[in-house]
């Protein structure tokens, strides 16, 4: 039995991408929800937010690039991240005004809201494609590993190889960096109190002199800033095309429902939760348990479901937590 | 109540003036040669059978959220499972797919039912969270050693032309059926799934459900050889070619004017029109029927008043089960029928903004709980949505004619053709703000 | 409400949609109007000769005055739909009146909405959702005060001295905690503005007799230090026990005013609604 190979090949085919993958679930769970507590709708057009914001970051990118600047070993990327989120917070706080606000204003039911987001999406979805186009886009640069392969053989000696790539451990720390500024927020100062005031209830805040349009003006801002960070953190991790940012909105409903609507600490379990399921679902696992169990030949990849069916993964998720835990994890306000 | 006489003459005349207008923009399209419209009969035929394919479509989403208030978001899923019945309904059987591994498919299958209907069982009775566990991992080995090799063995079968299980050979017709029993059977488990909770979490679960279905005949080259596509799907209509090499029809197609091959190319299109309108209008004088016998006026009061109903004793999560597998029926069998006109079916296609969020603007903009209304709305927006396609690149092609030639003004034209995204958000943006009803209200 | 609600109740039941809990109903965007002078030998808070209803609504109050001195209790009792709620409501700014006017500490605040109510003095305690739940009670304090910008803490020291109960909870969320402490705790967050007068609307309404007698022992003392109470009660006679003003109202009309040990007195008062 070989416990350290073992490790090794769980944690550089695993646990490092699930955990990467994971915070950036996170980051657009905790955008959702926060829309989906104070707004009190579901934001379809979350996905295409995303895109938006990272088709932005991307032509700064390009634009810093073709001028010569960089970050040395970080991604120009990172520079280019405050135009992003500053054109993303113009770009929905301009839709609130013209859209969202005059249901708001009307105390329409939410459901026309979620109507009004799809329309939304669309908008949205077509300006990327006008600021961008369909194609897949890589705009990493920089130092593409930390830790790579075979300096990590040289030095460990093992035979199994160990990468992490830079963008994953920026993922995780402008990830912390994020979550520990928004929970700070929330928690500790007027305004982000104020915002959970609103959340819980909207009348009562209103008479204790809270301005209802200042918090719905500050979540827009939030939420644009983590669909942003959210979806740069995955371009660079992955790529930037924007039909997989419609699609990654499934796993970000689930994390958030499955954390519980409406729960900040519940959208970041759920990112997690989901992230490491389906990473763990979809990996052959054939090559761990050969170094668990050498004597040991099974038949096939070990894998429990193909790659492709990593939706499902998320979908089986939500389906057995809202089946035990018709609230999600963290008790959301969903019920 | 001089108020309501207003209201209902209004009505009465709004619904056929709105459908003449919409006839007129097709009849443009057939005669007209300009920038705007094309004057091919053919084209304005292909995108009135597919306008009518998304009527069905947006009936069966209609019926869902009209009658009962349902937001299902996984329609892409349903059309697409629909859409398999053909494939597997009438191709011909593949030689030899059934003997490599046709049983100990259906065996495994069987076992994977099986398995989910006994820790069903085990659940009800005896509420051990272990029992489950064990049963699921068991019936999942289980279901793996049947389902792998079968699979591996039919893929195996001449790969380069089927490696499929291949059809029954039924007539196509047949299939239209099967679709909707394929999509109300999915509707079924997944209702019953996310309509019992506390609350509903339907929008979800269906998103879910859709991306899984397309996923699944996406991956699964041995149930319709996955992104490698079938084609030539039997049709219920003469072929073209047939038609061209027939003197009678060449001599009939001469009669009015027209060359034989634009001919055939009509006359195929009016066949599947034909057919078309017909399922149209039965579904549609069935679903009035039925909201109008005691069982739709059930739906009715329960939408309007569920506690109300609840109170009276109504099975108000019974009656949604219903009429969700009601609707994902009709648009199961939209699903098949557009799979039949087109005569292939490609996985990669079902993109969930074109077959759901653009059937969800369908039935926003034709009025929720209207009938009609879903059908005019289908065949507007579908028309919208093909010709803006058209209508943007002229436009920006006229908004840069003056625009010295350089990379903005390429990129501009090239990015023309999405403006049918941006128009379509702008559609249902604007209808929910000056006429959430739609244009044909409900009753 | 079909204007309100195009699409009728469709889709409202999905949850992963929608989230109609802790959803507003006061609109948030009416703008006061300006603050007029008081009239000479007012009481210290008077809605006086108030008609008016909501929104476009039929009138429910008629010709009603209610006024409250300092120091006071004032309570409003009637009988079901009697109005007692929506009296109170009117002199908050919640509807509409098409006569009559509210003065508050010789200002005519007739012109204000309810938000700007609550920086002229008032202090509000709607009868249901009158905290936040998820929020900590010392949290749903702080948000009381999140009008002002001076330190607060001396009185939310008051507040705790005042309702010690609550005072061990300071860091549980309000949403878990027995119905009465939970009313402590939104009786607390209107004192938290250090309000000119105090409004109750049934704020014994689905507590324990016992709870009842405490709370109102509690609202005896804030009284008694000071600040008037304006309270609608259903429980009339307990209501009647510690009021220094009673308003019966009926049909939202003023039906027989006086103090608390005369209307007890009163006859008719005593047959219609206090039950012999």
């Amino acid at each position: 039995m070989d416990i350290l190979n073992a490790l090794v090949v769980f944690l550089n085919f695993v646990f490092i991408p699930a955990a990467a993958y994971g915070a950036q679930l996170a980051l657009g769970a905790l955008g959702v929800t926060l829309i989906y507590g104070i707004l009190r709708f579901s934001n379809f057009a979350h996905g295409d937010t995303m895109a938006f914001g990272t088709a932005v970051v991307i032509l700064v990118t390009w634009g810093l690039q073709s001028m010569g600047v960089s970050l040395g070993p970080l991604p120009t990327a990172l520079l280019a991240l405050p135009f992003g989120i500053a054109a993303t917070a113009a770009l929905v706080l301009a839709t609130d005004r013209a859209v969202y606000r005059f249901y708001r204003v009307k105390k329409a039911a939410p459901i026309i809201l979620v109507m009004a987001s799809v329309g939304v999406m669309f908008v949205m979805n077509g300006l990327t494609r006008l600021l961008i186009g369909v194609s897949e886009y890589r705009f990493d640069d920089g130092a593409r590993f930390i830790i790579n392969v075979r300096d990590f053989r040289e030095w460990s000696g093992l035979p199994e190889g160990l990468a992490l790539r830079s963008t994953q451990a920026l993922t995780l720390v402008v990830a912390v960096i994020v979550v520990a500024a928004l929970f700070w927020f929330l928690n500790r100062t007027k305004s982000g109190k104020a915002m959970r005031a609103y959340s819980d209830n909207e009348d009562l805040a209103l008479l204790s002199g809270i301005d209802p349009e200042r918090v719905v003006r500050l979540t827009w801002i939030i939420a644009a800033s983590l669909a942003t960070i959210a979806g740069t953190l995955y371009g660079l991790d992955k790529s930037f095309k924007a039909f997989n940012y419609f699609q990654i909105l499934l796993p970000i409903f689930a994390a958030a429902i499955v954390g519980g609507l409406g729960s900040p600490l519940g959208a970041i379990a759920g990112g997690f939760l989901v992230a490491f399921s389906e990473v763990a679902v979809t990996y052959p696992w054939v090559k761990v348990v050969g170094y668990l169990a050498p004597g040991y030949e099974p038949g096939g990849l070990m894998q429990l479901l193909g790659t492709e069916y990593k939706f499902a993964v998320s979908f089986v998720i939500l389906i057995v937590v809202l089946l035990f835990r018709p609230t999600g994890l963290f008790r959301g306000k969903s019920v | 109540m001089s108020n309501t006489r207003q209201s209902a003459g209004y009505s009465a005349w709004r619904a056929p003036i709105l459908f003449a207008v919409l006839a007129i923009l097709f009849v443009l399209e057939g005669t007209v040669r300009n920038s705007m419209f094309s004057g091919s009969w053919n084209t304005s035929l292909a995108i009135l059978n597919m306008g009518l394919l998304s009527a069905i479509t947006a009936l069966g989403v209609n019926m869902q959220w009209g009658y009962a208030g349902l937001f299902n978001v996984g329609v892409v899923g349903f059309l697409a499972l629909g859409g398999l019945a053909p494939v597997l309904v009438s191709l011909p059987p593949v030689e030899n797919a059934w003997q490599a591994g046709g049983s100990r498919l259906l065996a495994a299958l069987a076992v994977g039912v099986g398995v989910l209907a006994i820790a069903k069982l085990v659940w009800t009775r005896t509420r051990s969270g272990l029992a489950i566990t064990a049963i699921l991992i068991a019936g999942f080995v289980a279901y793996r050693y049947l389902f792998d090799p079968a699979v591996i063995a039919i893929e195996a079968n001449n790969p380069s032309r089927h490696g499929n299980i291949g059809g029954l050979g039924l007539p196509v017709l047949l299939s239209w059926l099967v679709g909707g029993l394929f999509a109300a059977v999915a509707a079924w488990a997944i209702g019953k799934v996310a309509l019992g909770l506390r609350s509903d979490y339907l929008a979800i679960a269906t998103l879910g459900i859709g991306e899984i279905i397309v996923a699944v005949m996406k991956n699964e080259d041995w149930l319709a050889r996955g992104v490698k596509n079938i084609t030539s799907i039997p049709r219920p209509v003469a072929y073209e070619v047939d038609l061209q090499n027939n003197p009678d029809f060449v001599g009939f197609a001469q009669s009015w004017g027209f060359q034989a091959a634009e001919a055939s190319g009509i006359w195929v299109k009016l066949s599947y029109m034909t057919l078309f309108l017909v399922v149209l209008l039965v579904l549609i004088l069935l679903a009035e029927l039925a909201l109008k016998s005691p069982w739709g006026r059930m739906m009715r009061a329960i939408r309007d008043n569920e506690t109300a109903a609840e109170a009276m004793g109504k099975d108000v999560t019974r009656r949604h089960l219903q009429v969700f597998i009601l609707g994902s029926a009709v648009i199961g069998i939209a699903g098949a029928m557009m799979v039949t006109l087109d005569g292939l079916l490609t996985p990669t296609s079902y993109n969930p903004l074109r077959y759901t969020f653009l059937i969800w603007v369908m039935v926003i903009v034709g009025g929720s709980g209207n009938n009609w209304g879903a059908v005019l709305g289908a065949v507007t927006i579908w028309f919208l949505w093909i010709k803006v396609e058209v209508w943007g690149p002229a436009l920006i092609g006229l908004l840069t004619a003056a625009m010295p030639d350089g990379p903005l003004k390429l990129h501009l034209l090239d990015s023309a053709p999405h403006m049918r995204f941006i128009a379509m958000g702008l559609v249902l943006l604007l209808v929910l703000r000056f006429a959430p009803r739609g244009l044909l209200p409900e009753k | 409400m079909s204007g309100q609600n195009s699409f009728g109740n469709r889709g409202n039941r999905d949850a992963s949609v929608v989230n109609t809990k802790g959803m507003g109903t006061i609109d948030g965007t009416r703008r006061s109007g300006p603050v007029g002078e008081g009239r000479a030998g007012d009481p210290f808070l008077i809605g006086e000769a108030m008609t008016g209803g909501y929104g476009k609504g039929a009138d429910i109050l008629h010709d009603c005055t209610i006024s409250v001195e300092k120091g006071q209790i004032a309570v409003i009792v009637g009988p079901n739909g009697a109005g007692k709620s929506t009296a109170m409501k009117a002199i908050f700014g919640m509807l509409n009146l098409r006569q009559g006017s509210v003065r508050l500490n010789g200002q005519d605040i007739t012109a204000l909405n309810p938000q700007d109510r609550v920086k002229a003095g008032m202090g509000f305690v709607p009868q249901v959702n009158n905290i936040f739940p998820s929020m900590t009670v010392e949290e749903n304090l702080e948000m009381g005060a999140f009008i002002r910008n001076d330190d607060i803490r001396q009185t939310m020291q008051q507040v705790y001295d005042l309702f010690p109960a609550v005072a061990e909870k300071r860091r549980q969320a309000a949403g878990e905690l027995s119905g009465g402490q939970r009313q402590q705790v939104a009786v607390g967050r209107a004192l938290m503005t250090q309000p000119q007068v105090l409004m109750l609307d049934e704020p014994t309404a689905g507590v324990s007799p016992i709870v009842m007698d405490e709370l109102f022992d509690r609202i005896i003392a804030i009284a008694r230090g000071g600040l008037p109470v304006l309270m609608v009660e259903q429980n009339a006679q307990q209501a009647m026990n510690i009021a220094d003003k009673a308003y019966v109202l009926v049909q939202g009309a003023n039906a027989h005013t006086g103090t608390g040990a005369e209307l007890m007195a009163n006859d008719e008062v005593r047959r219609t609604f206090l039950g012999g």
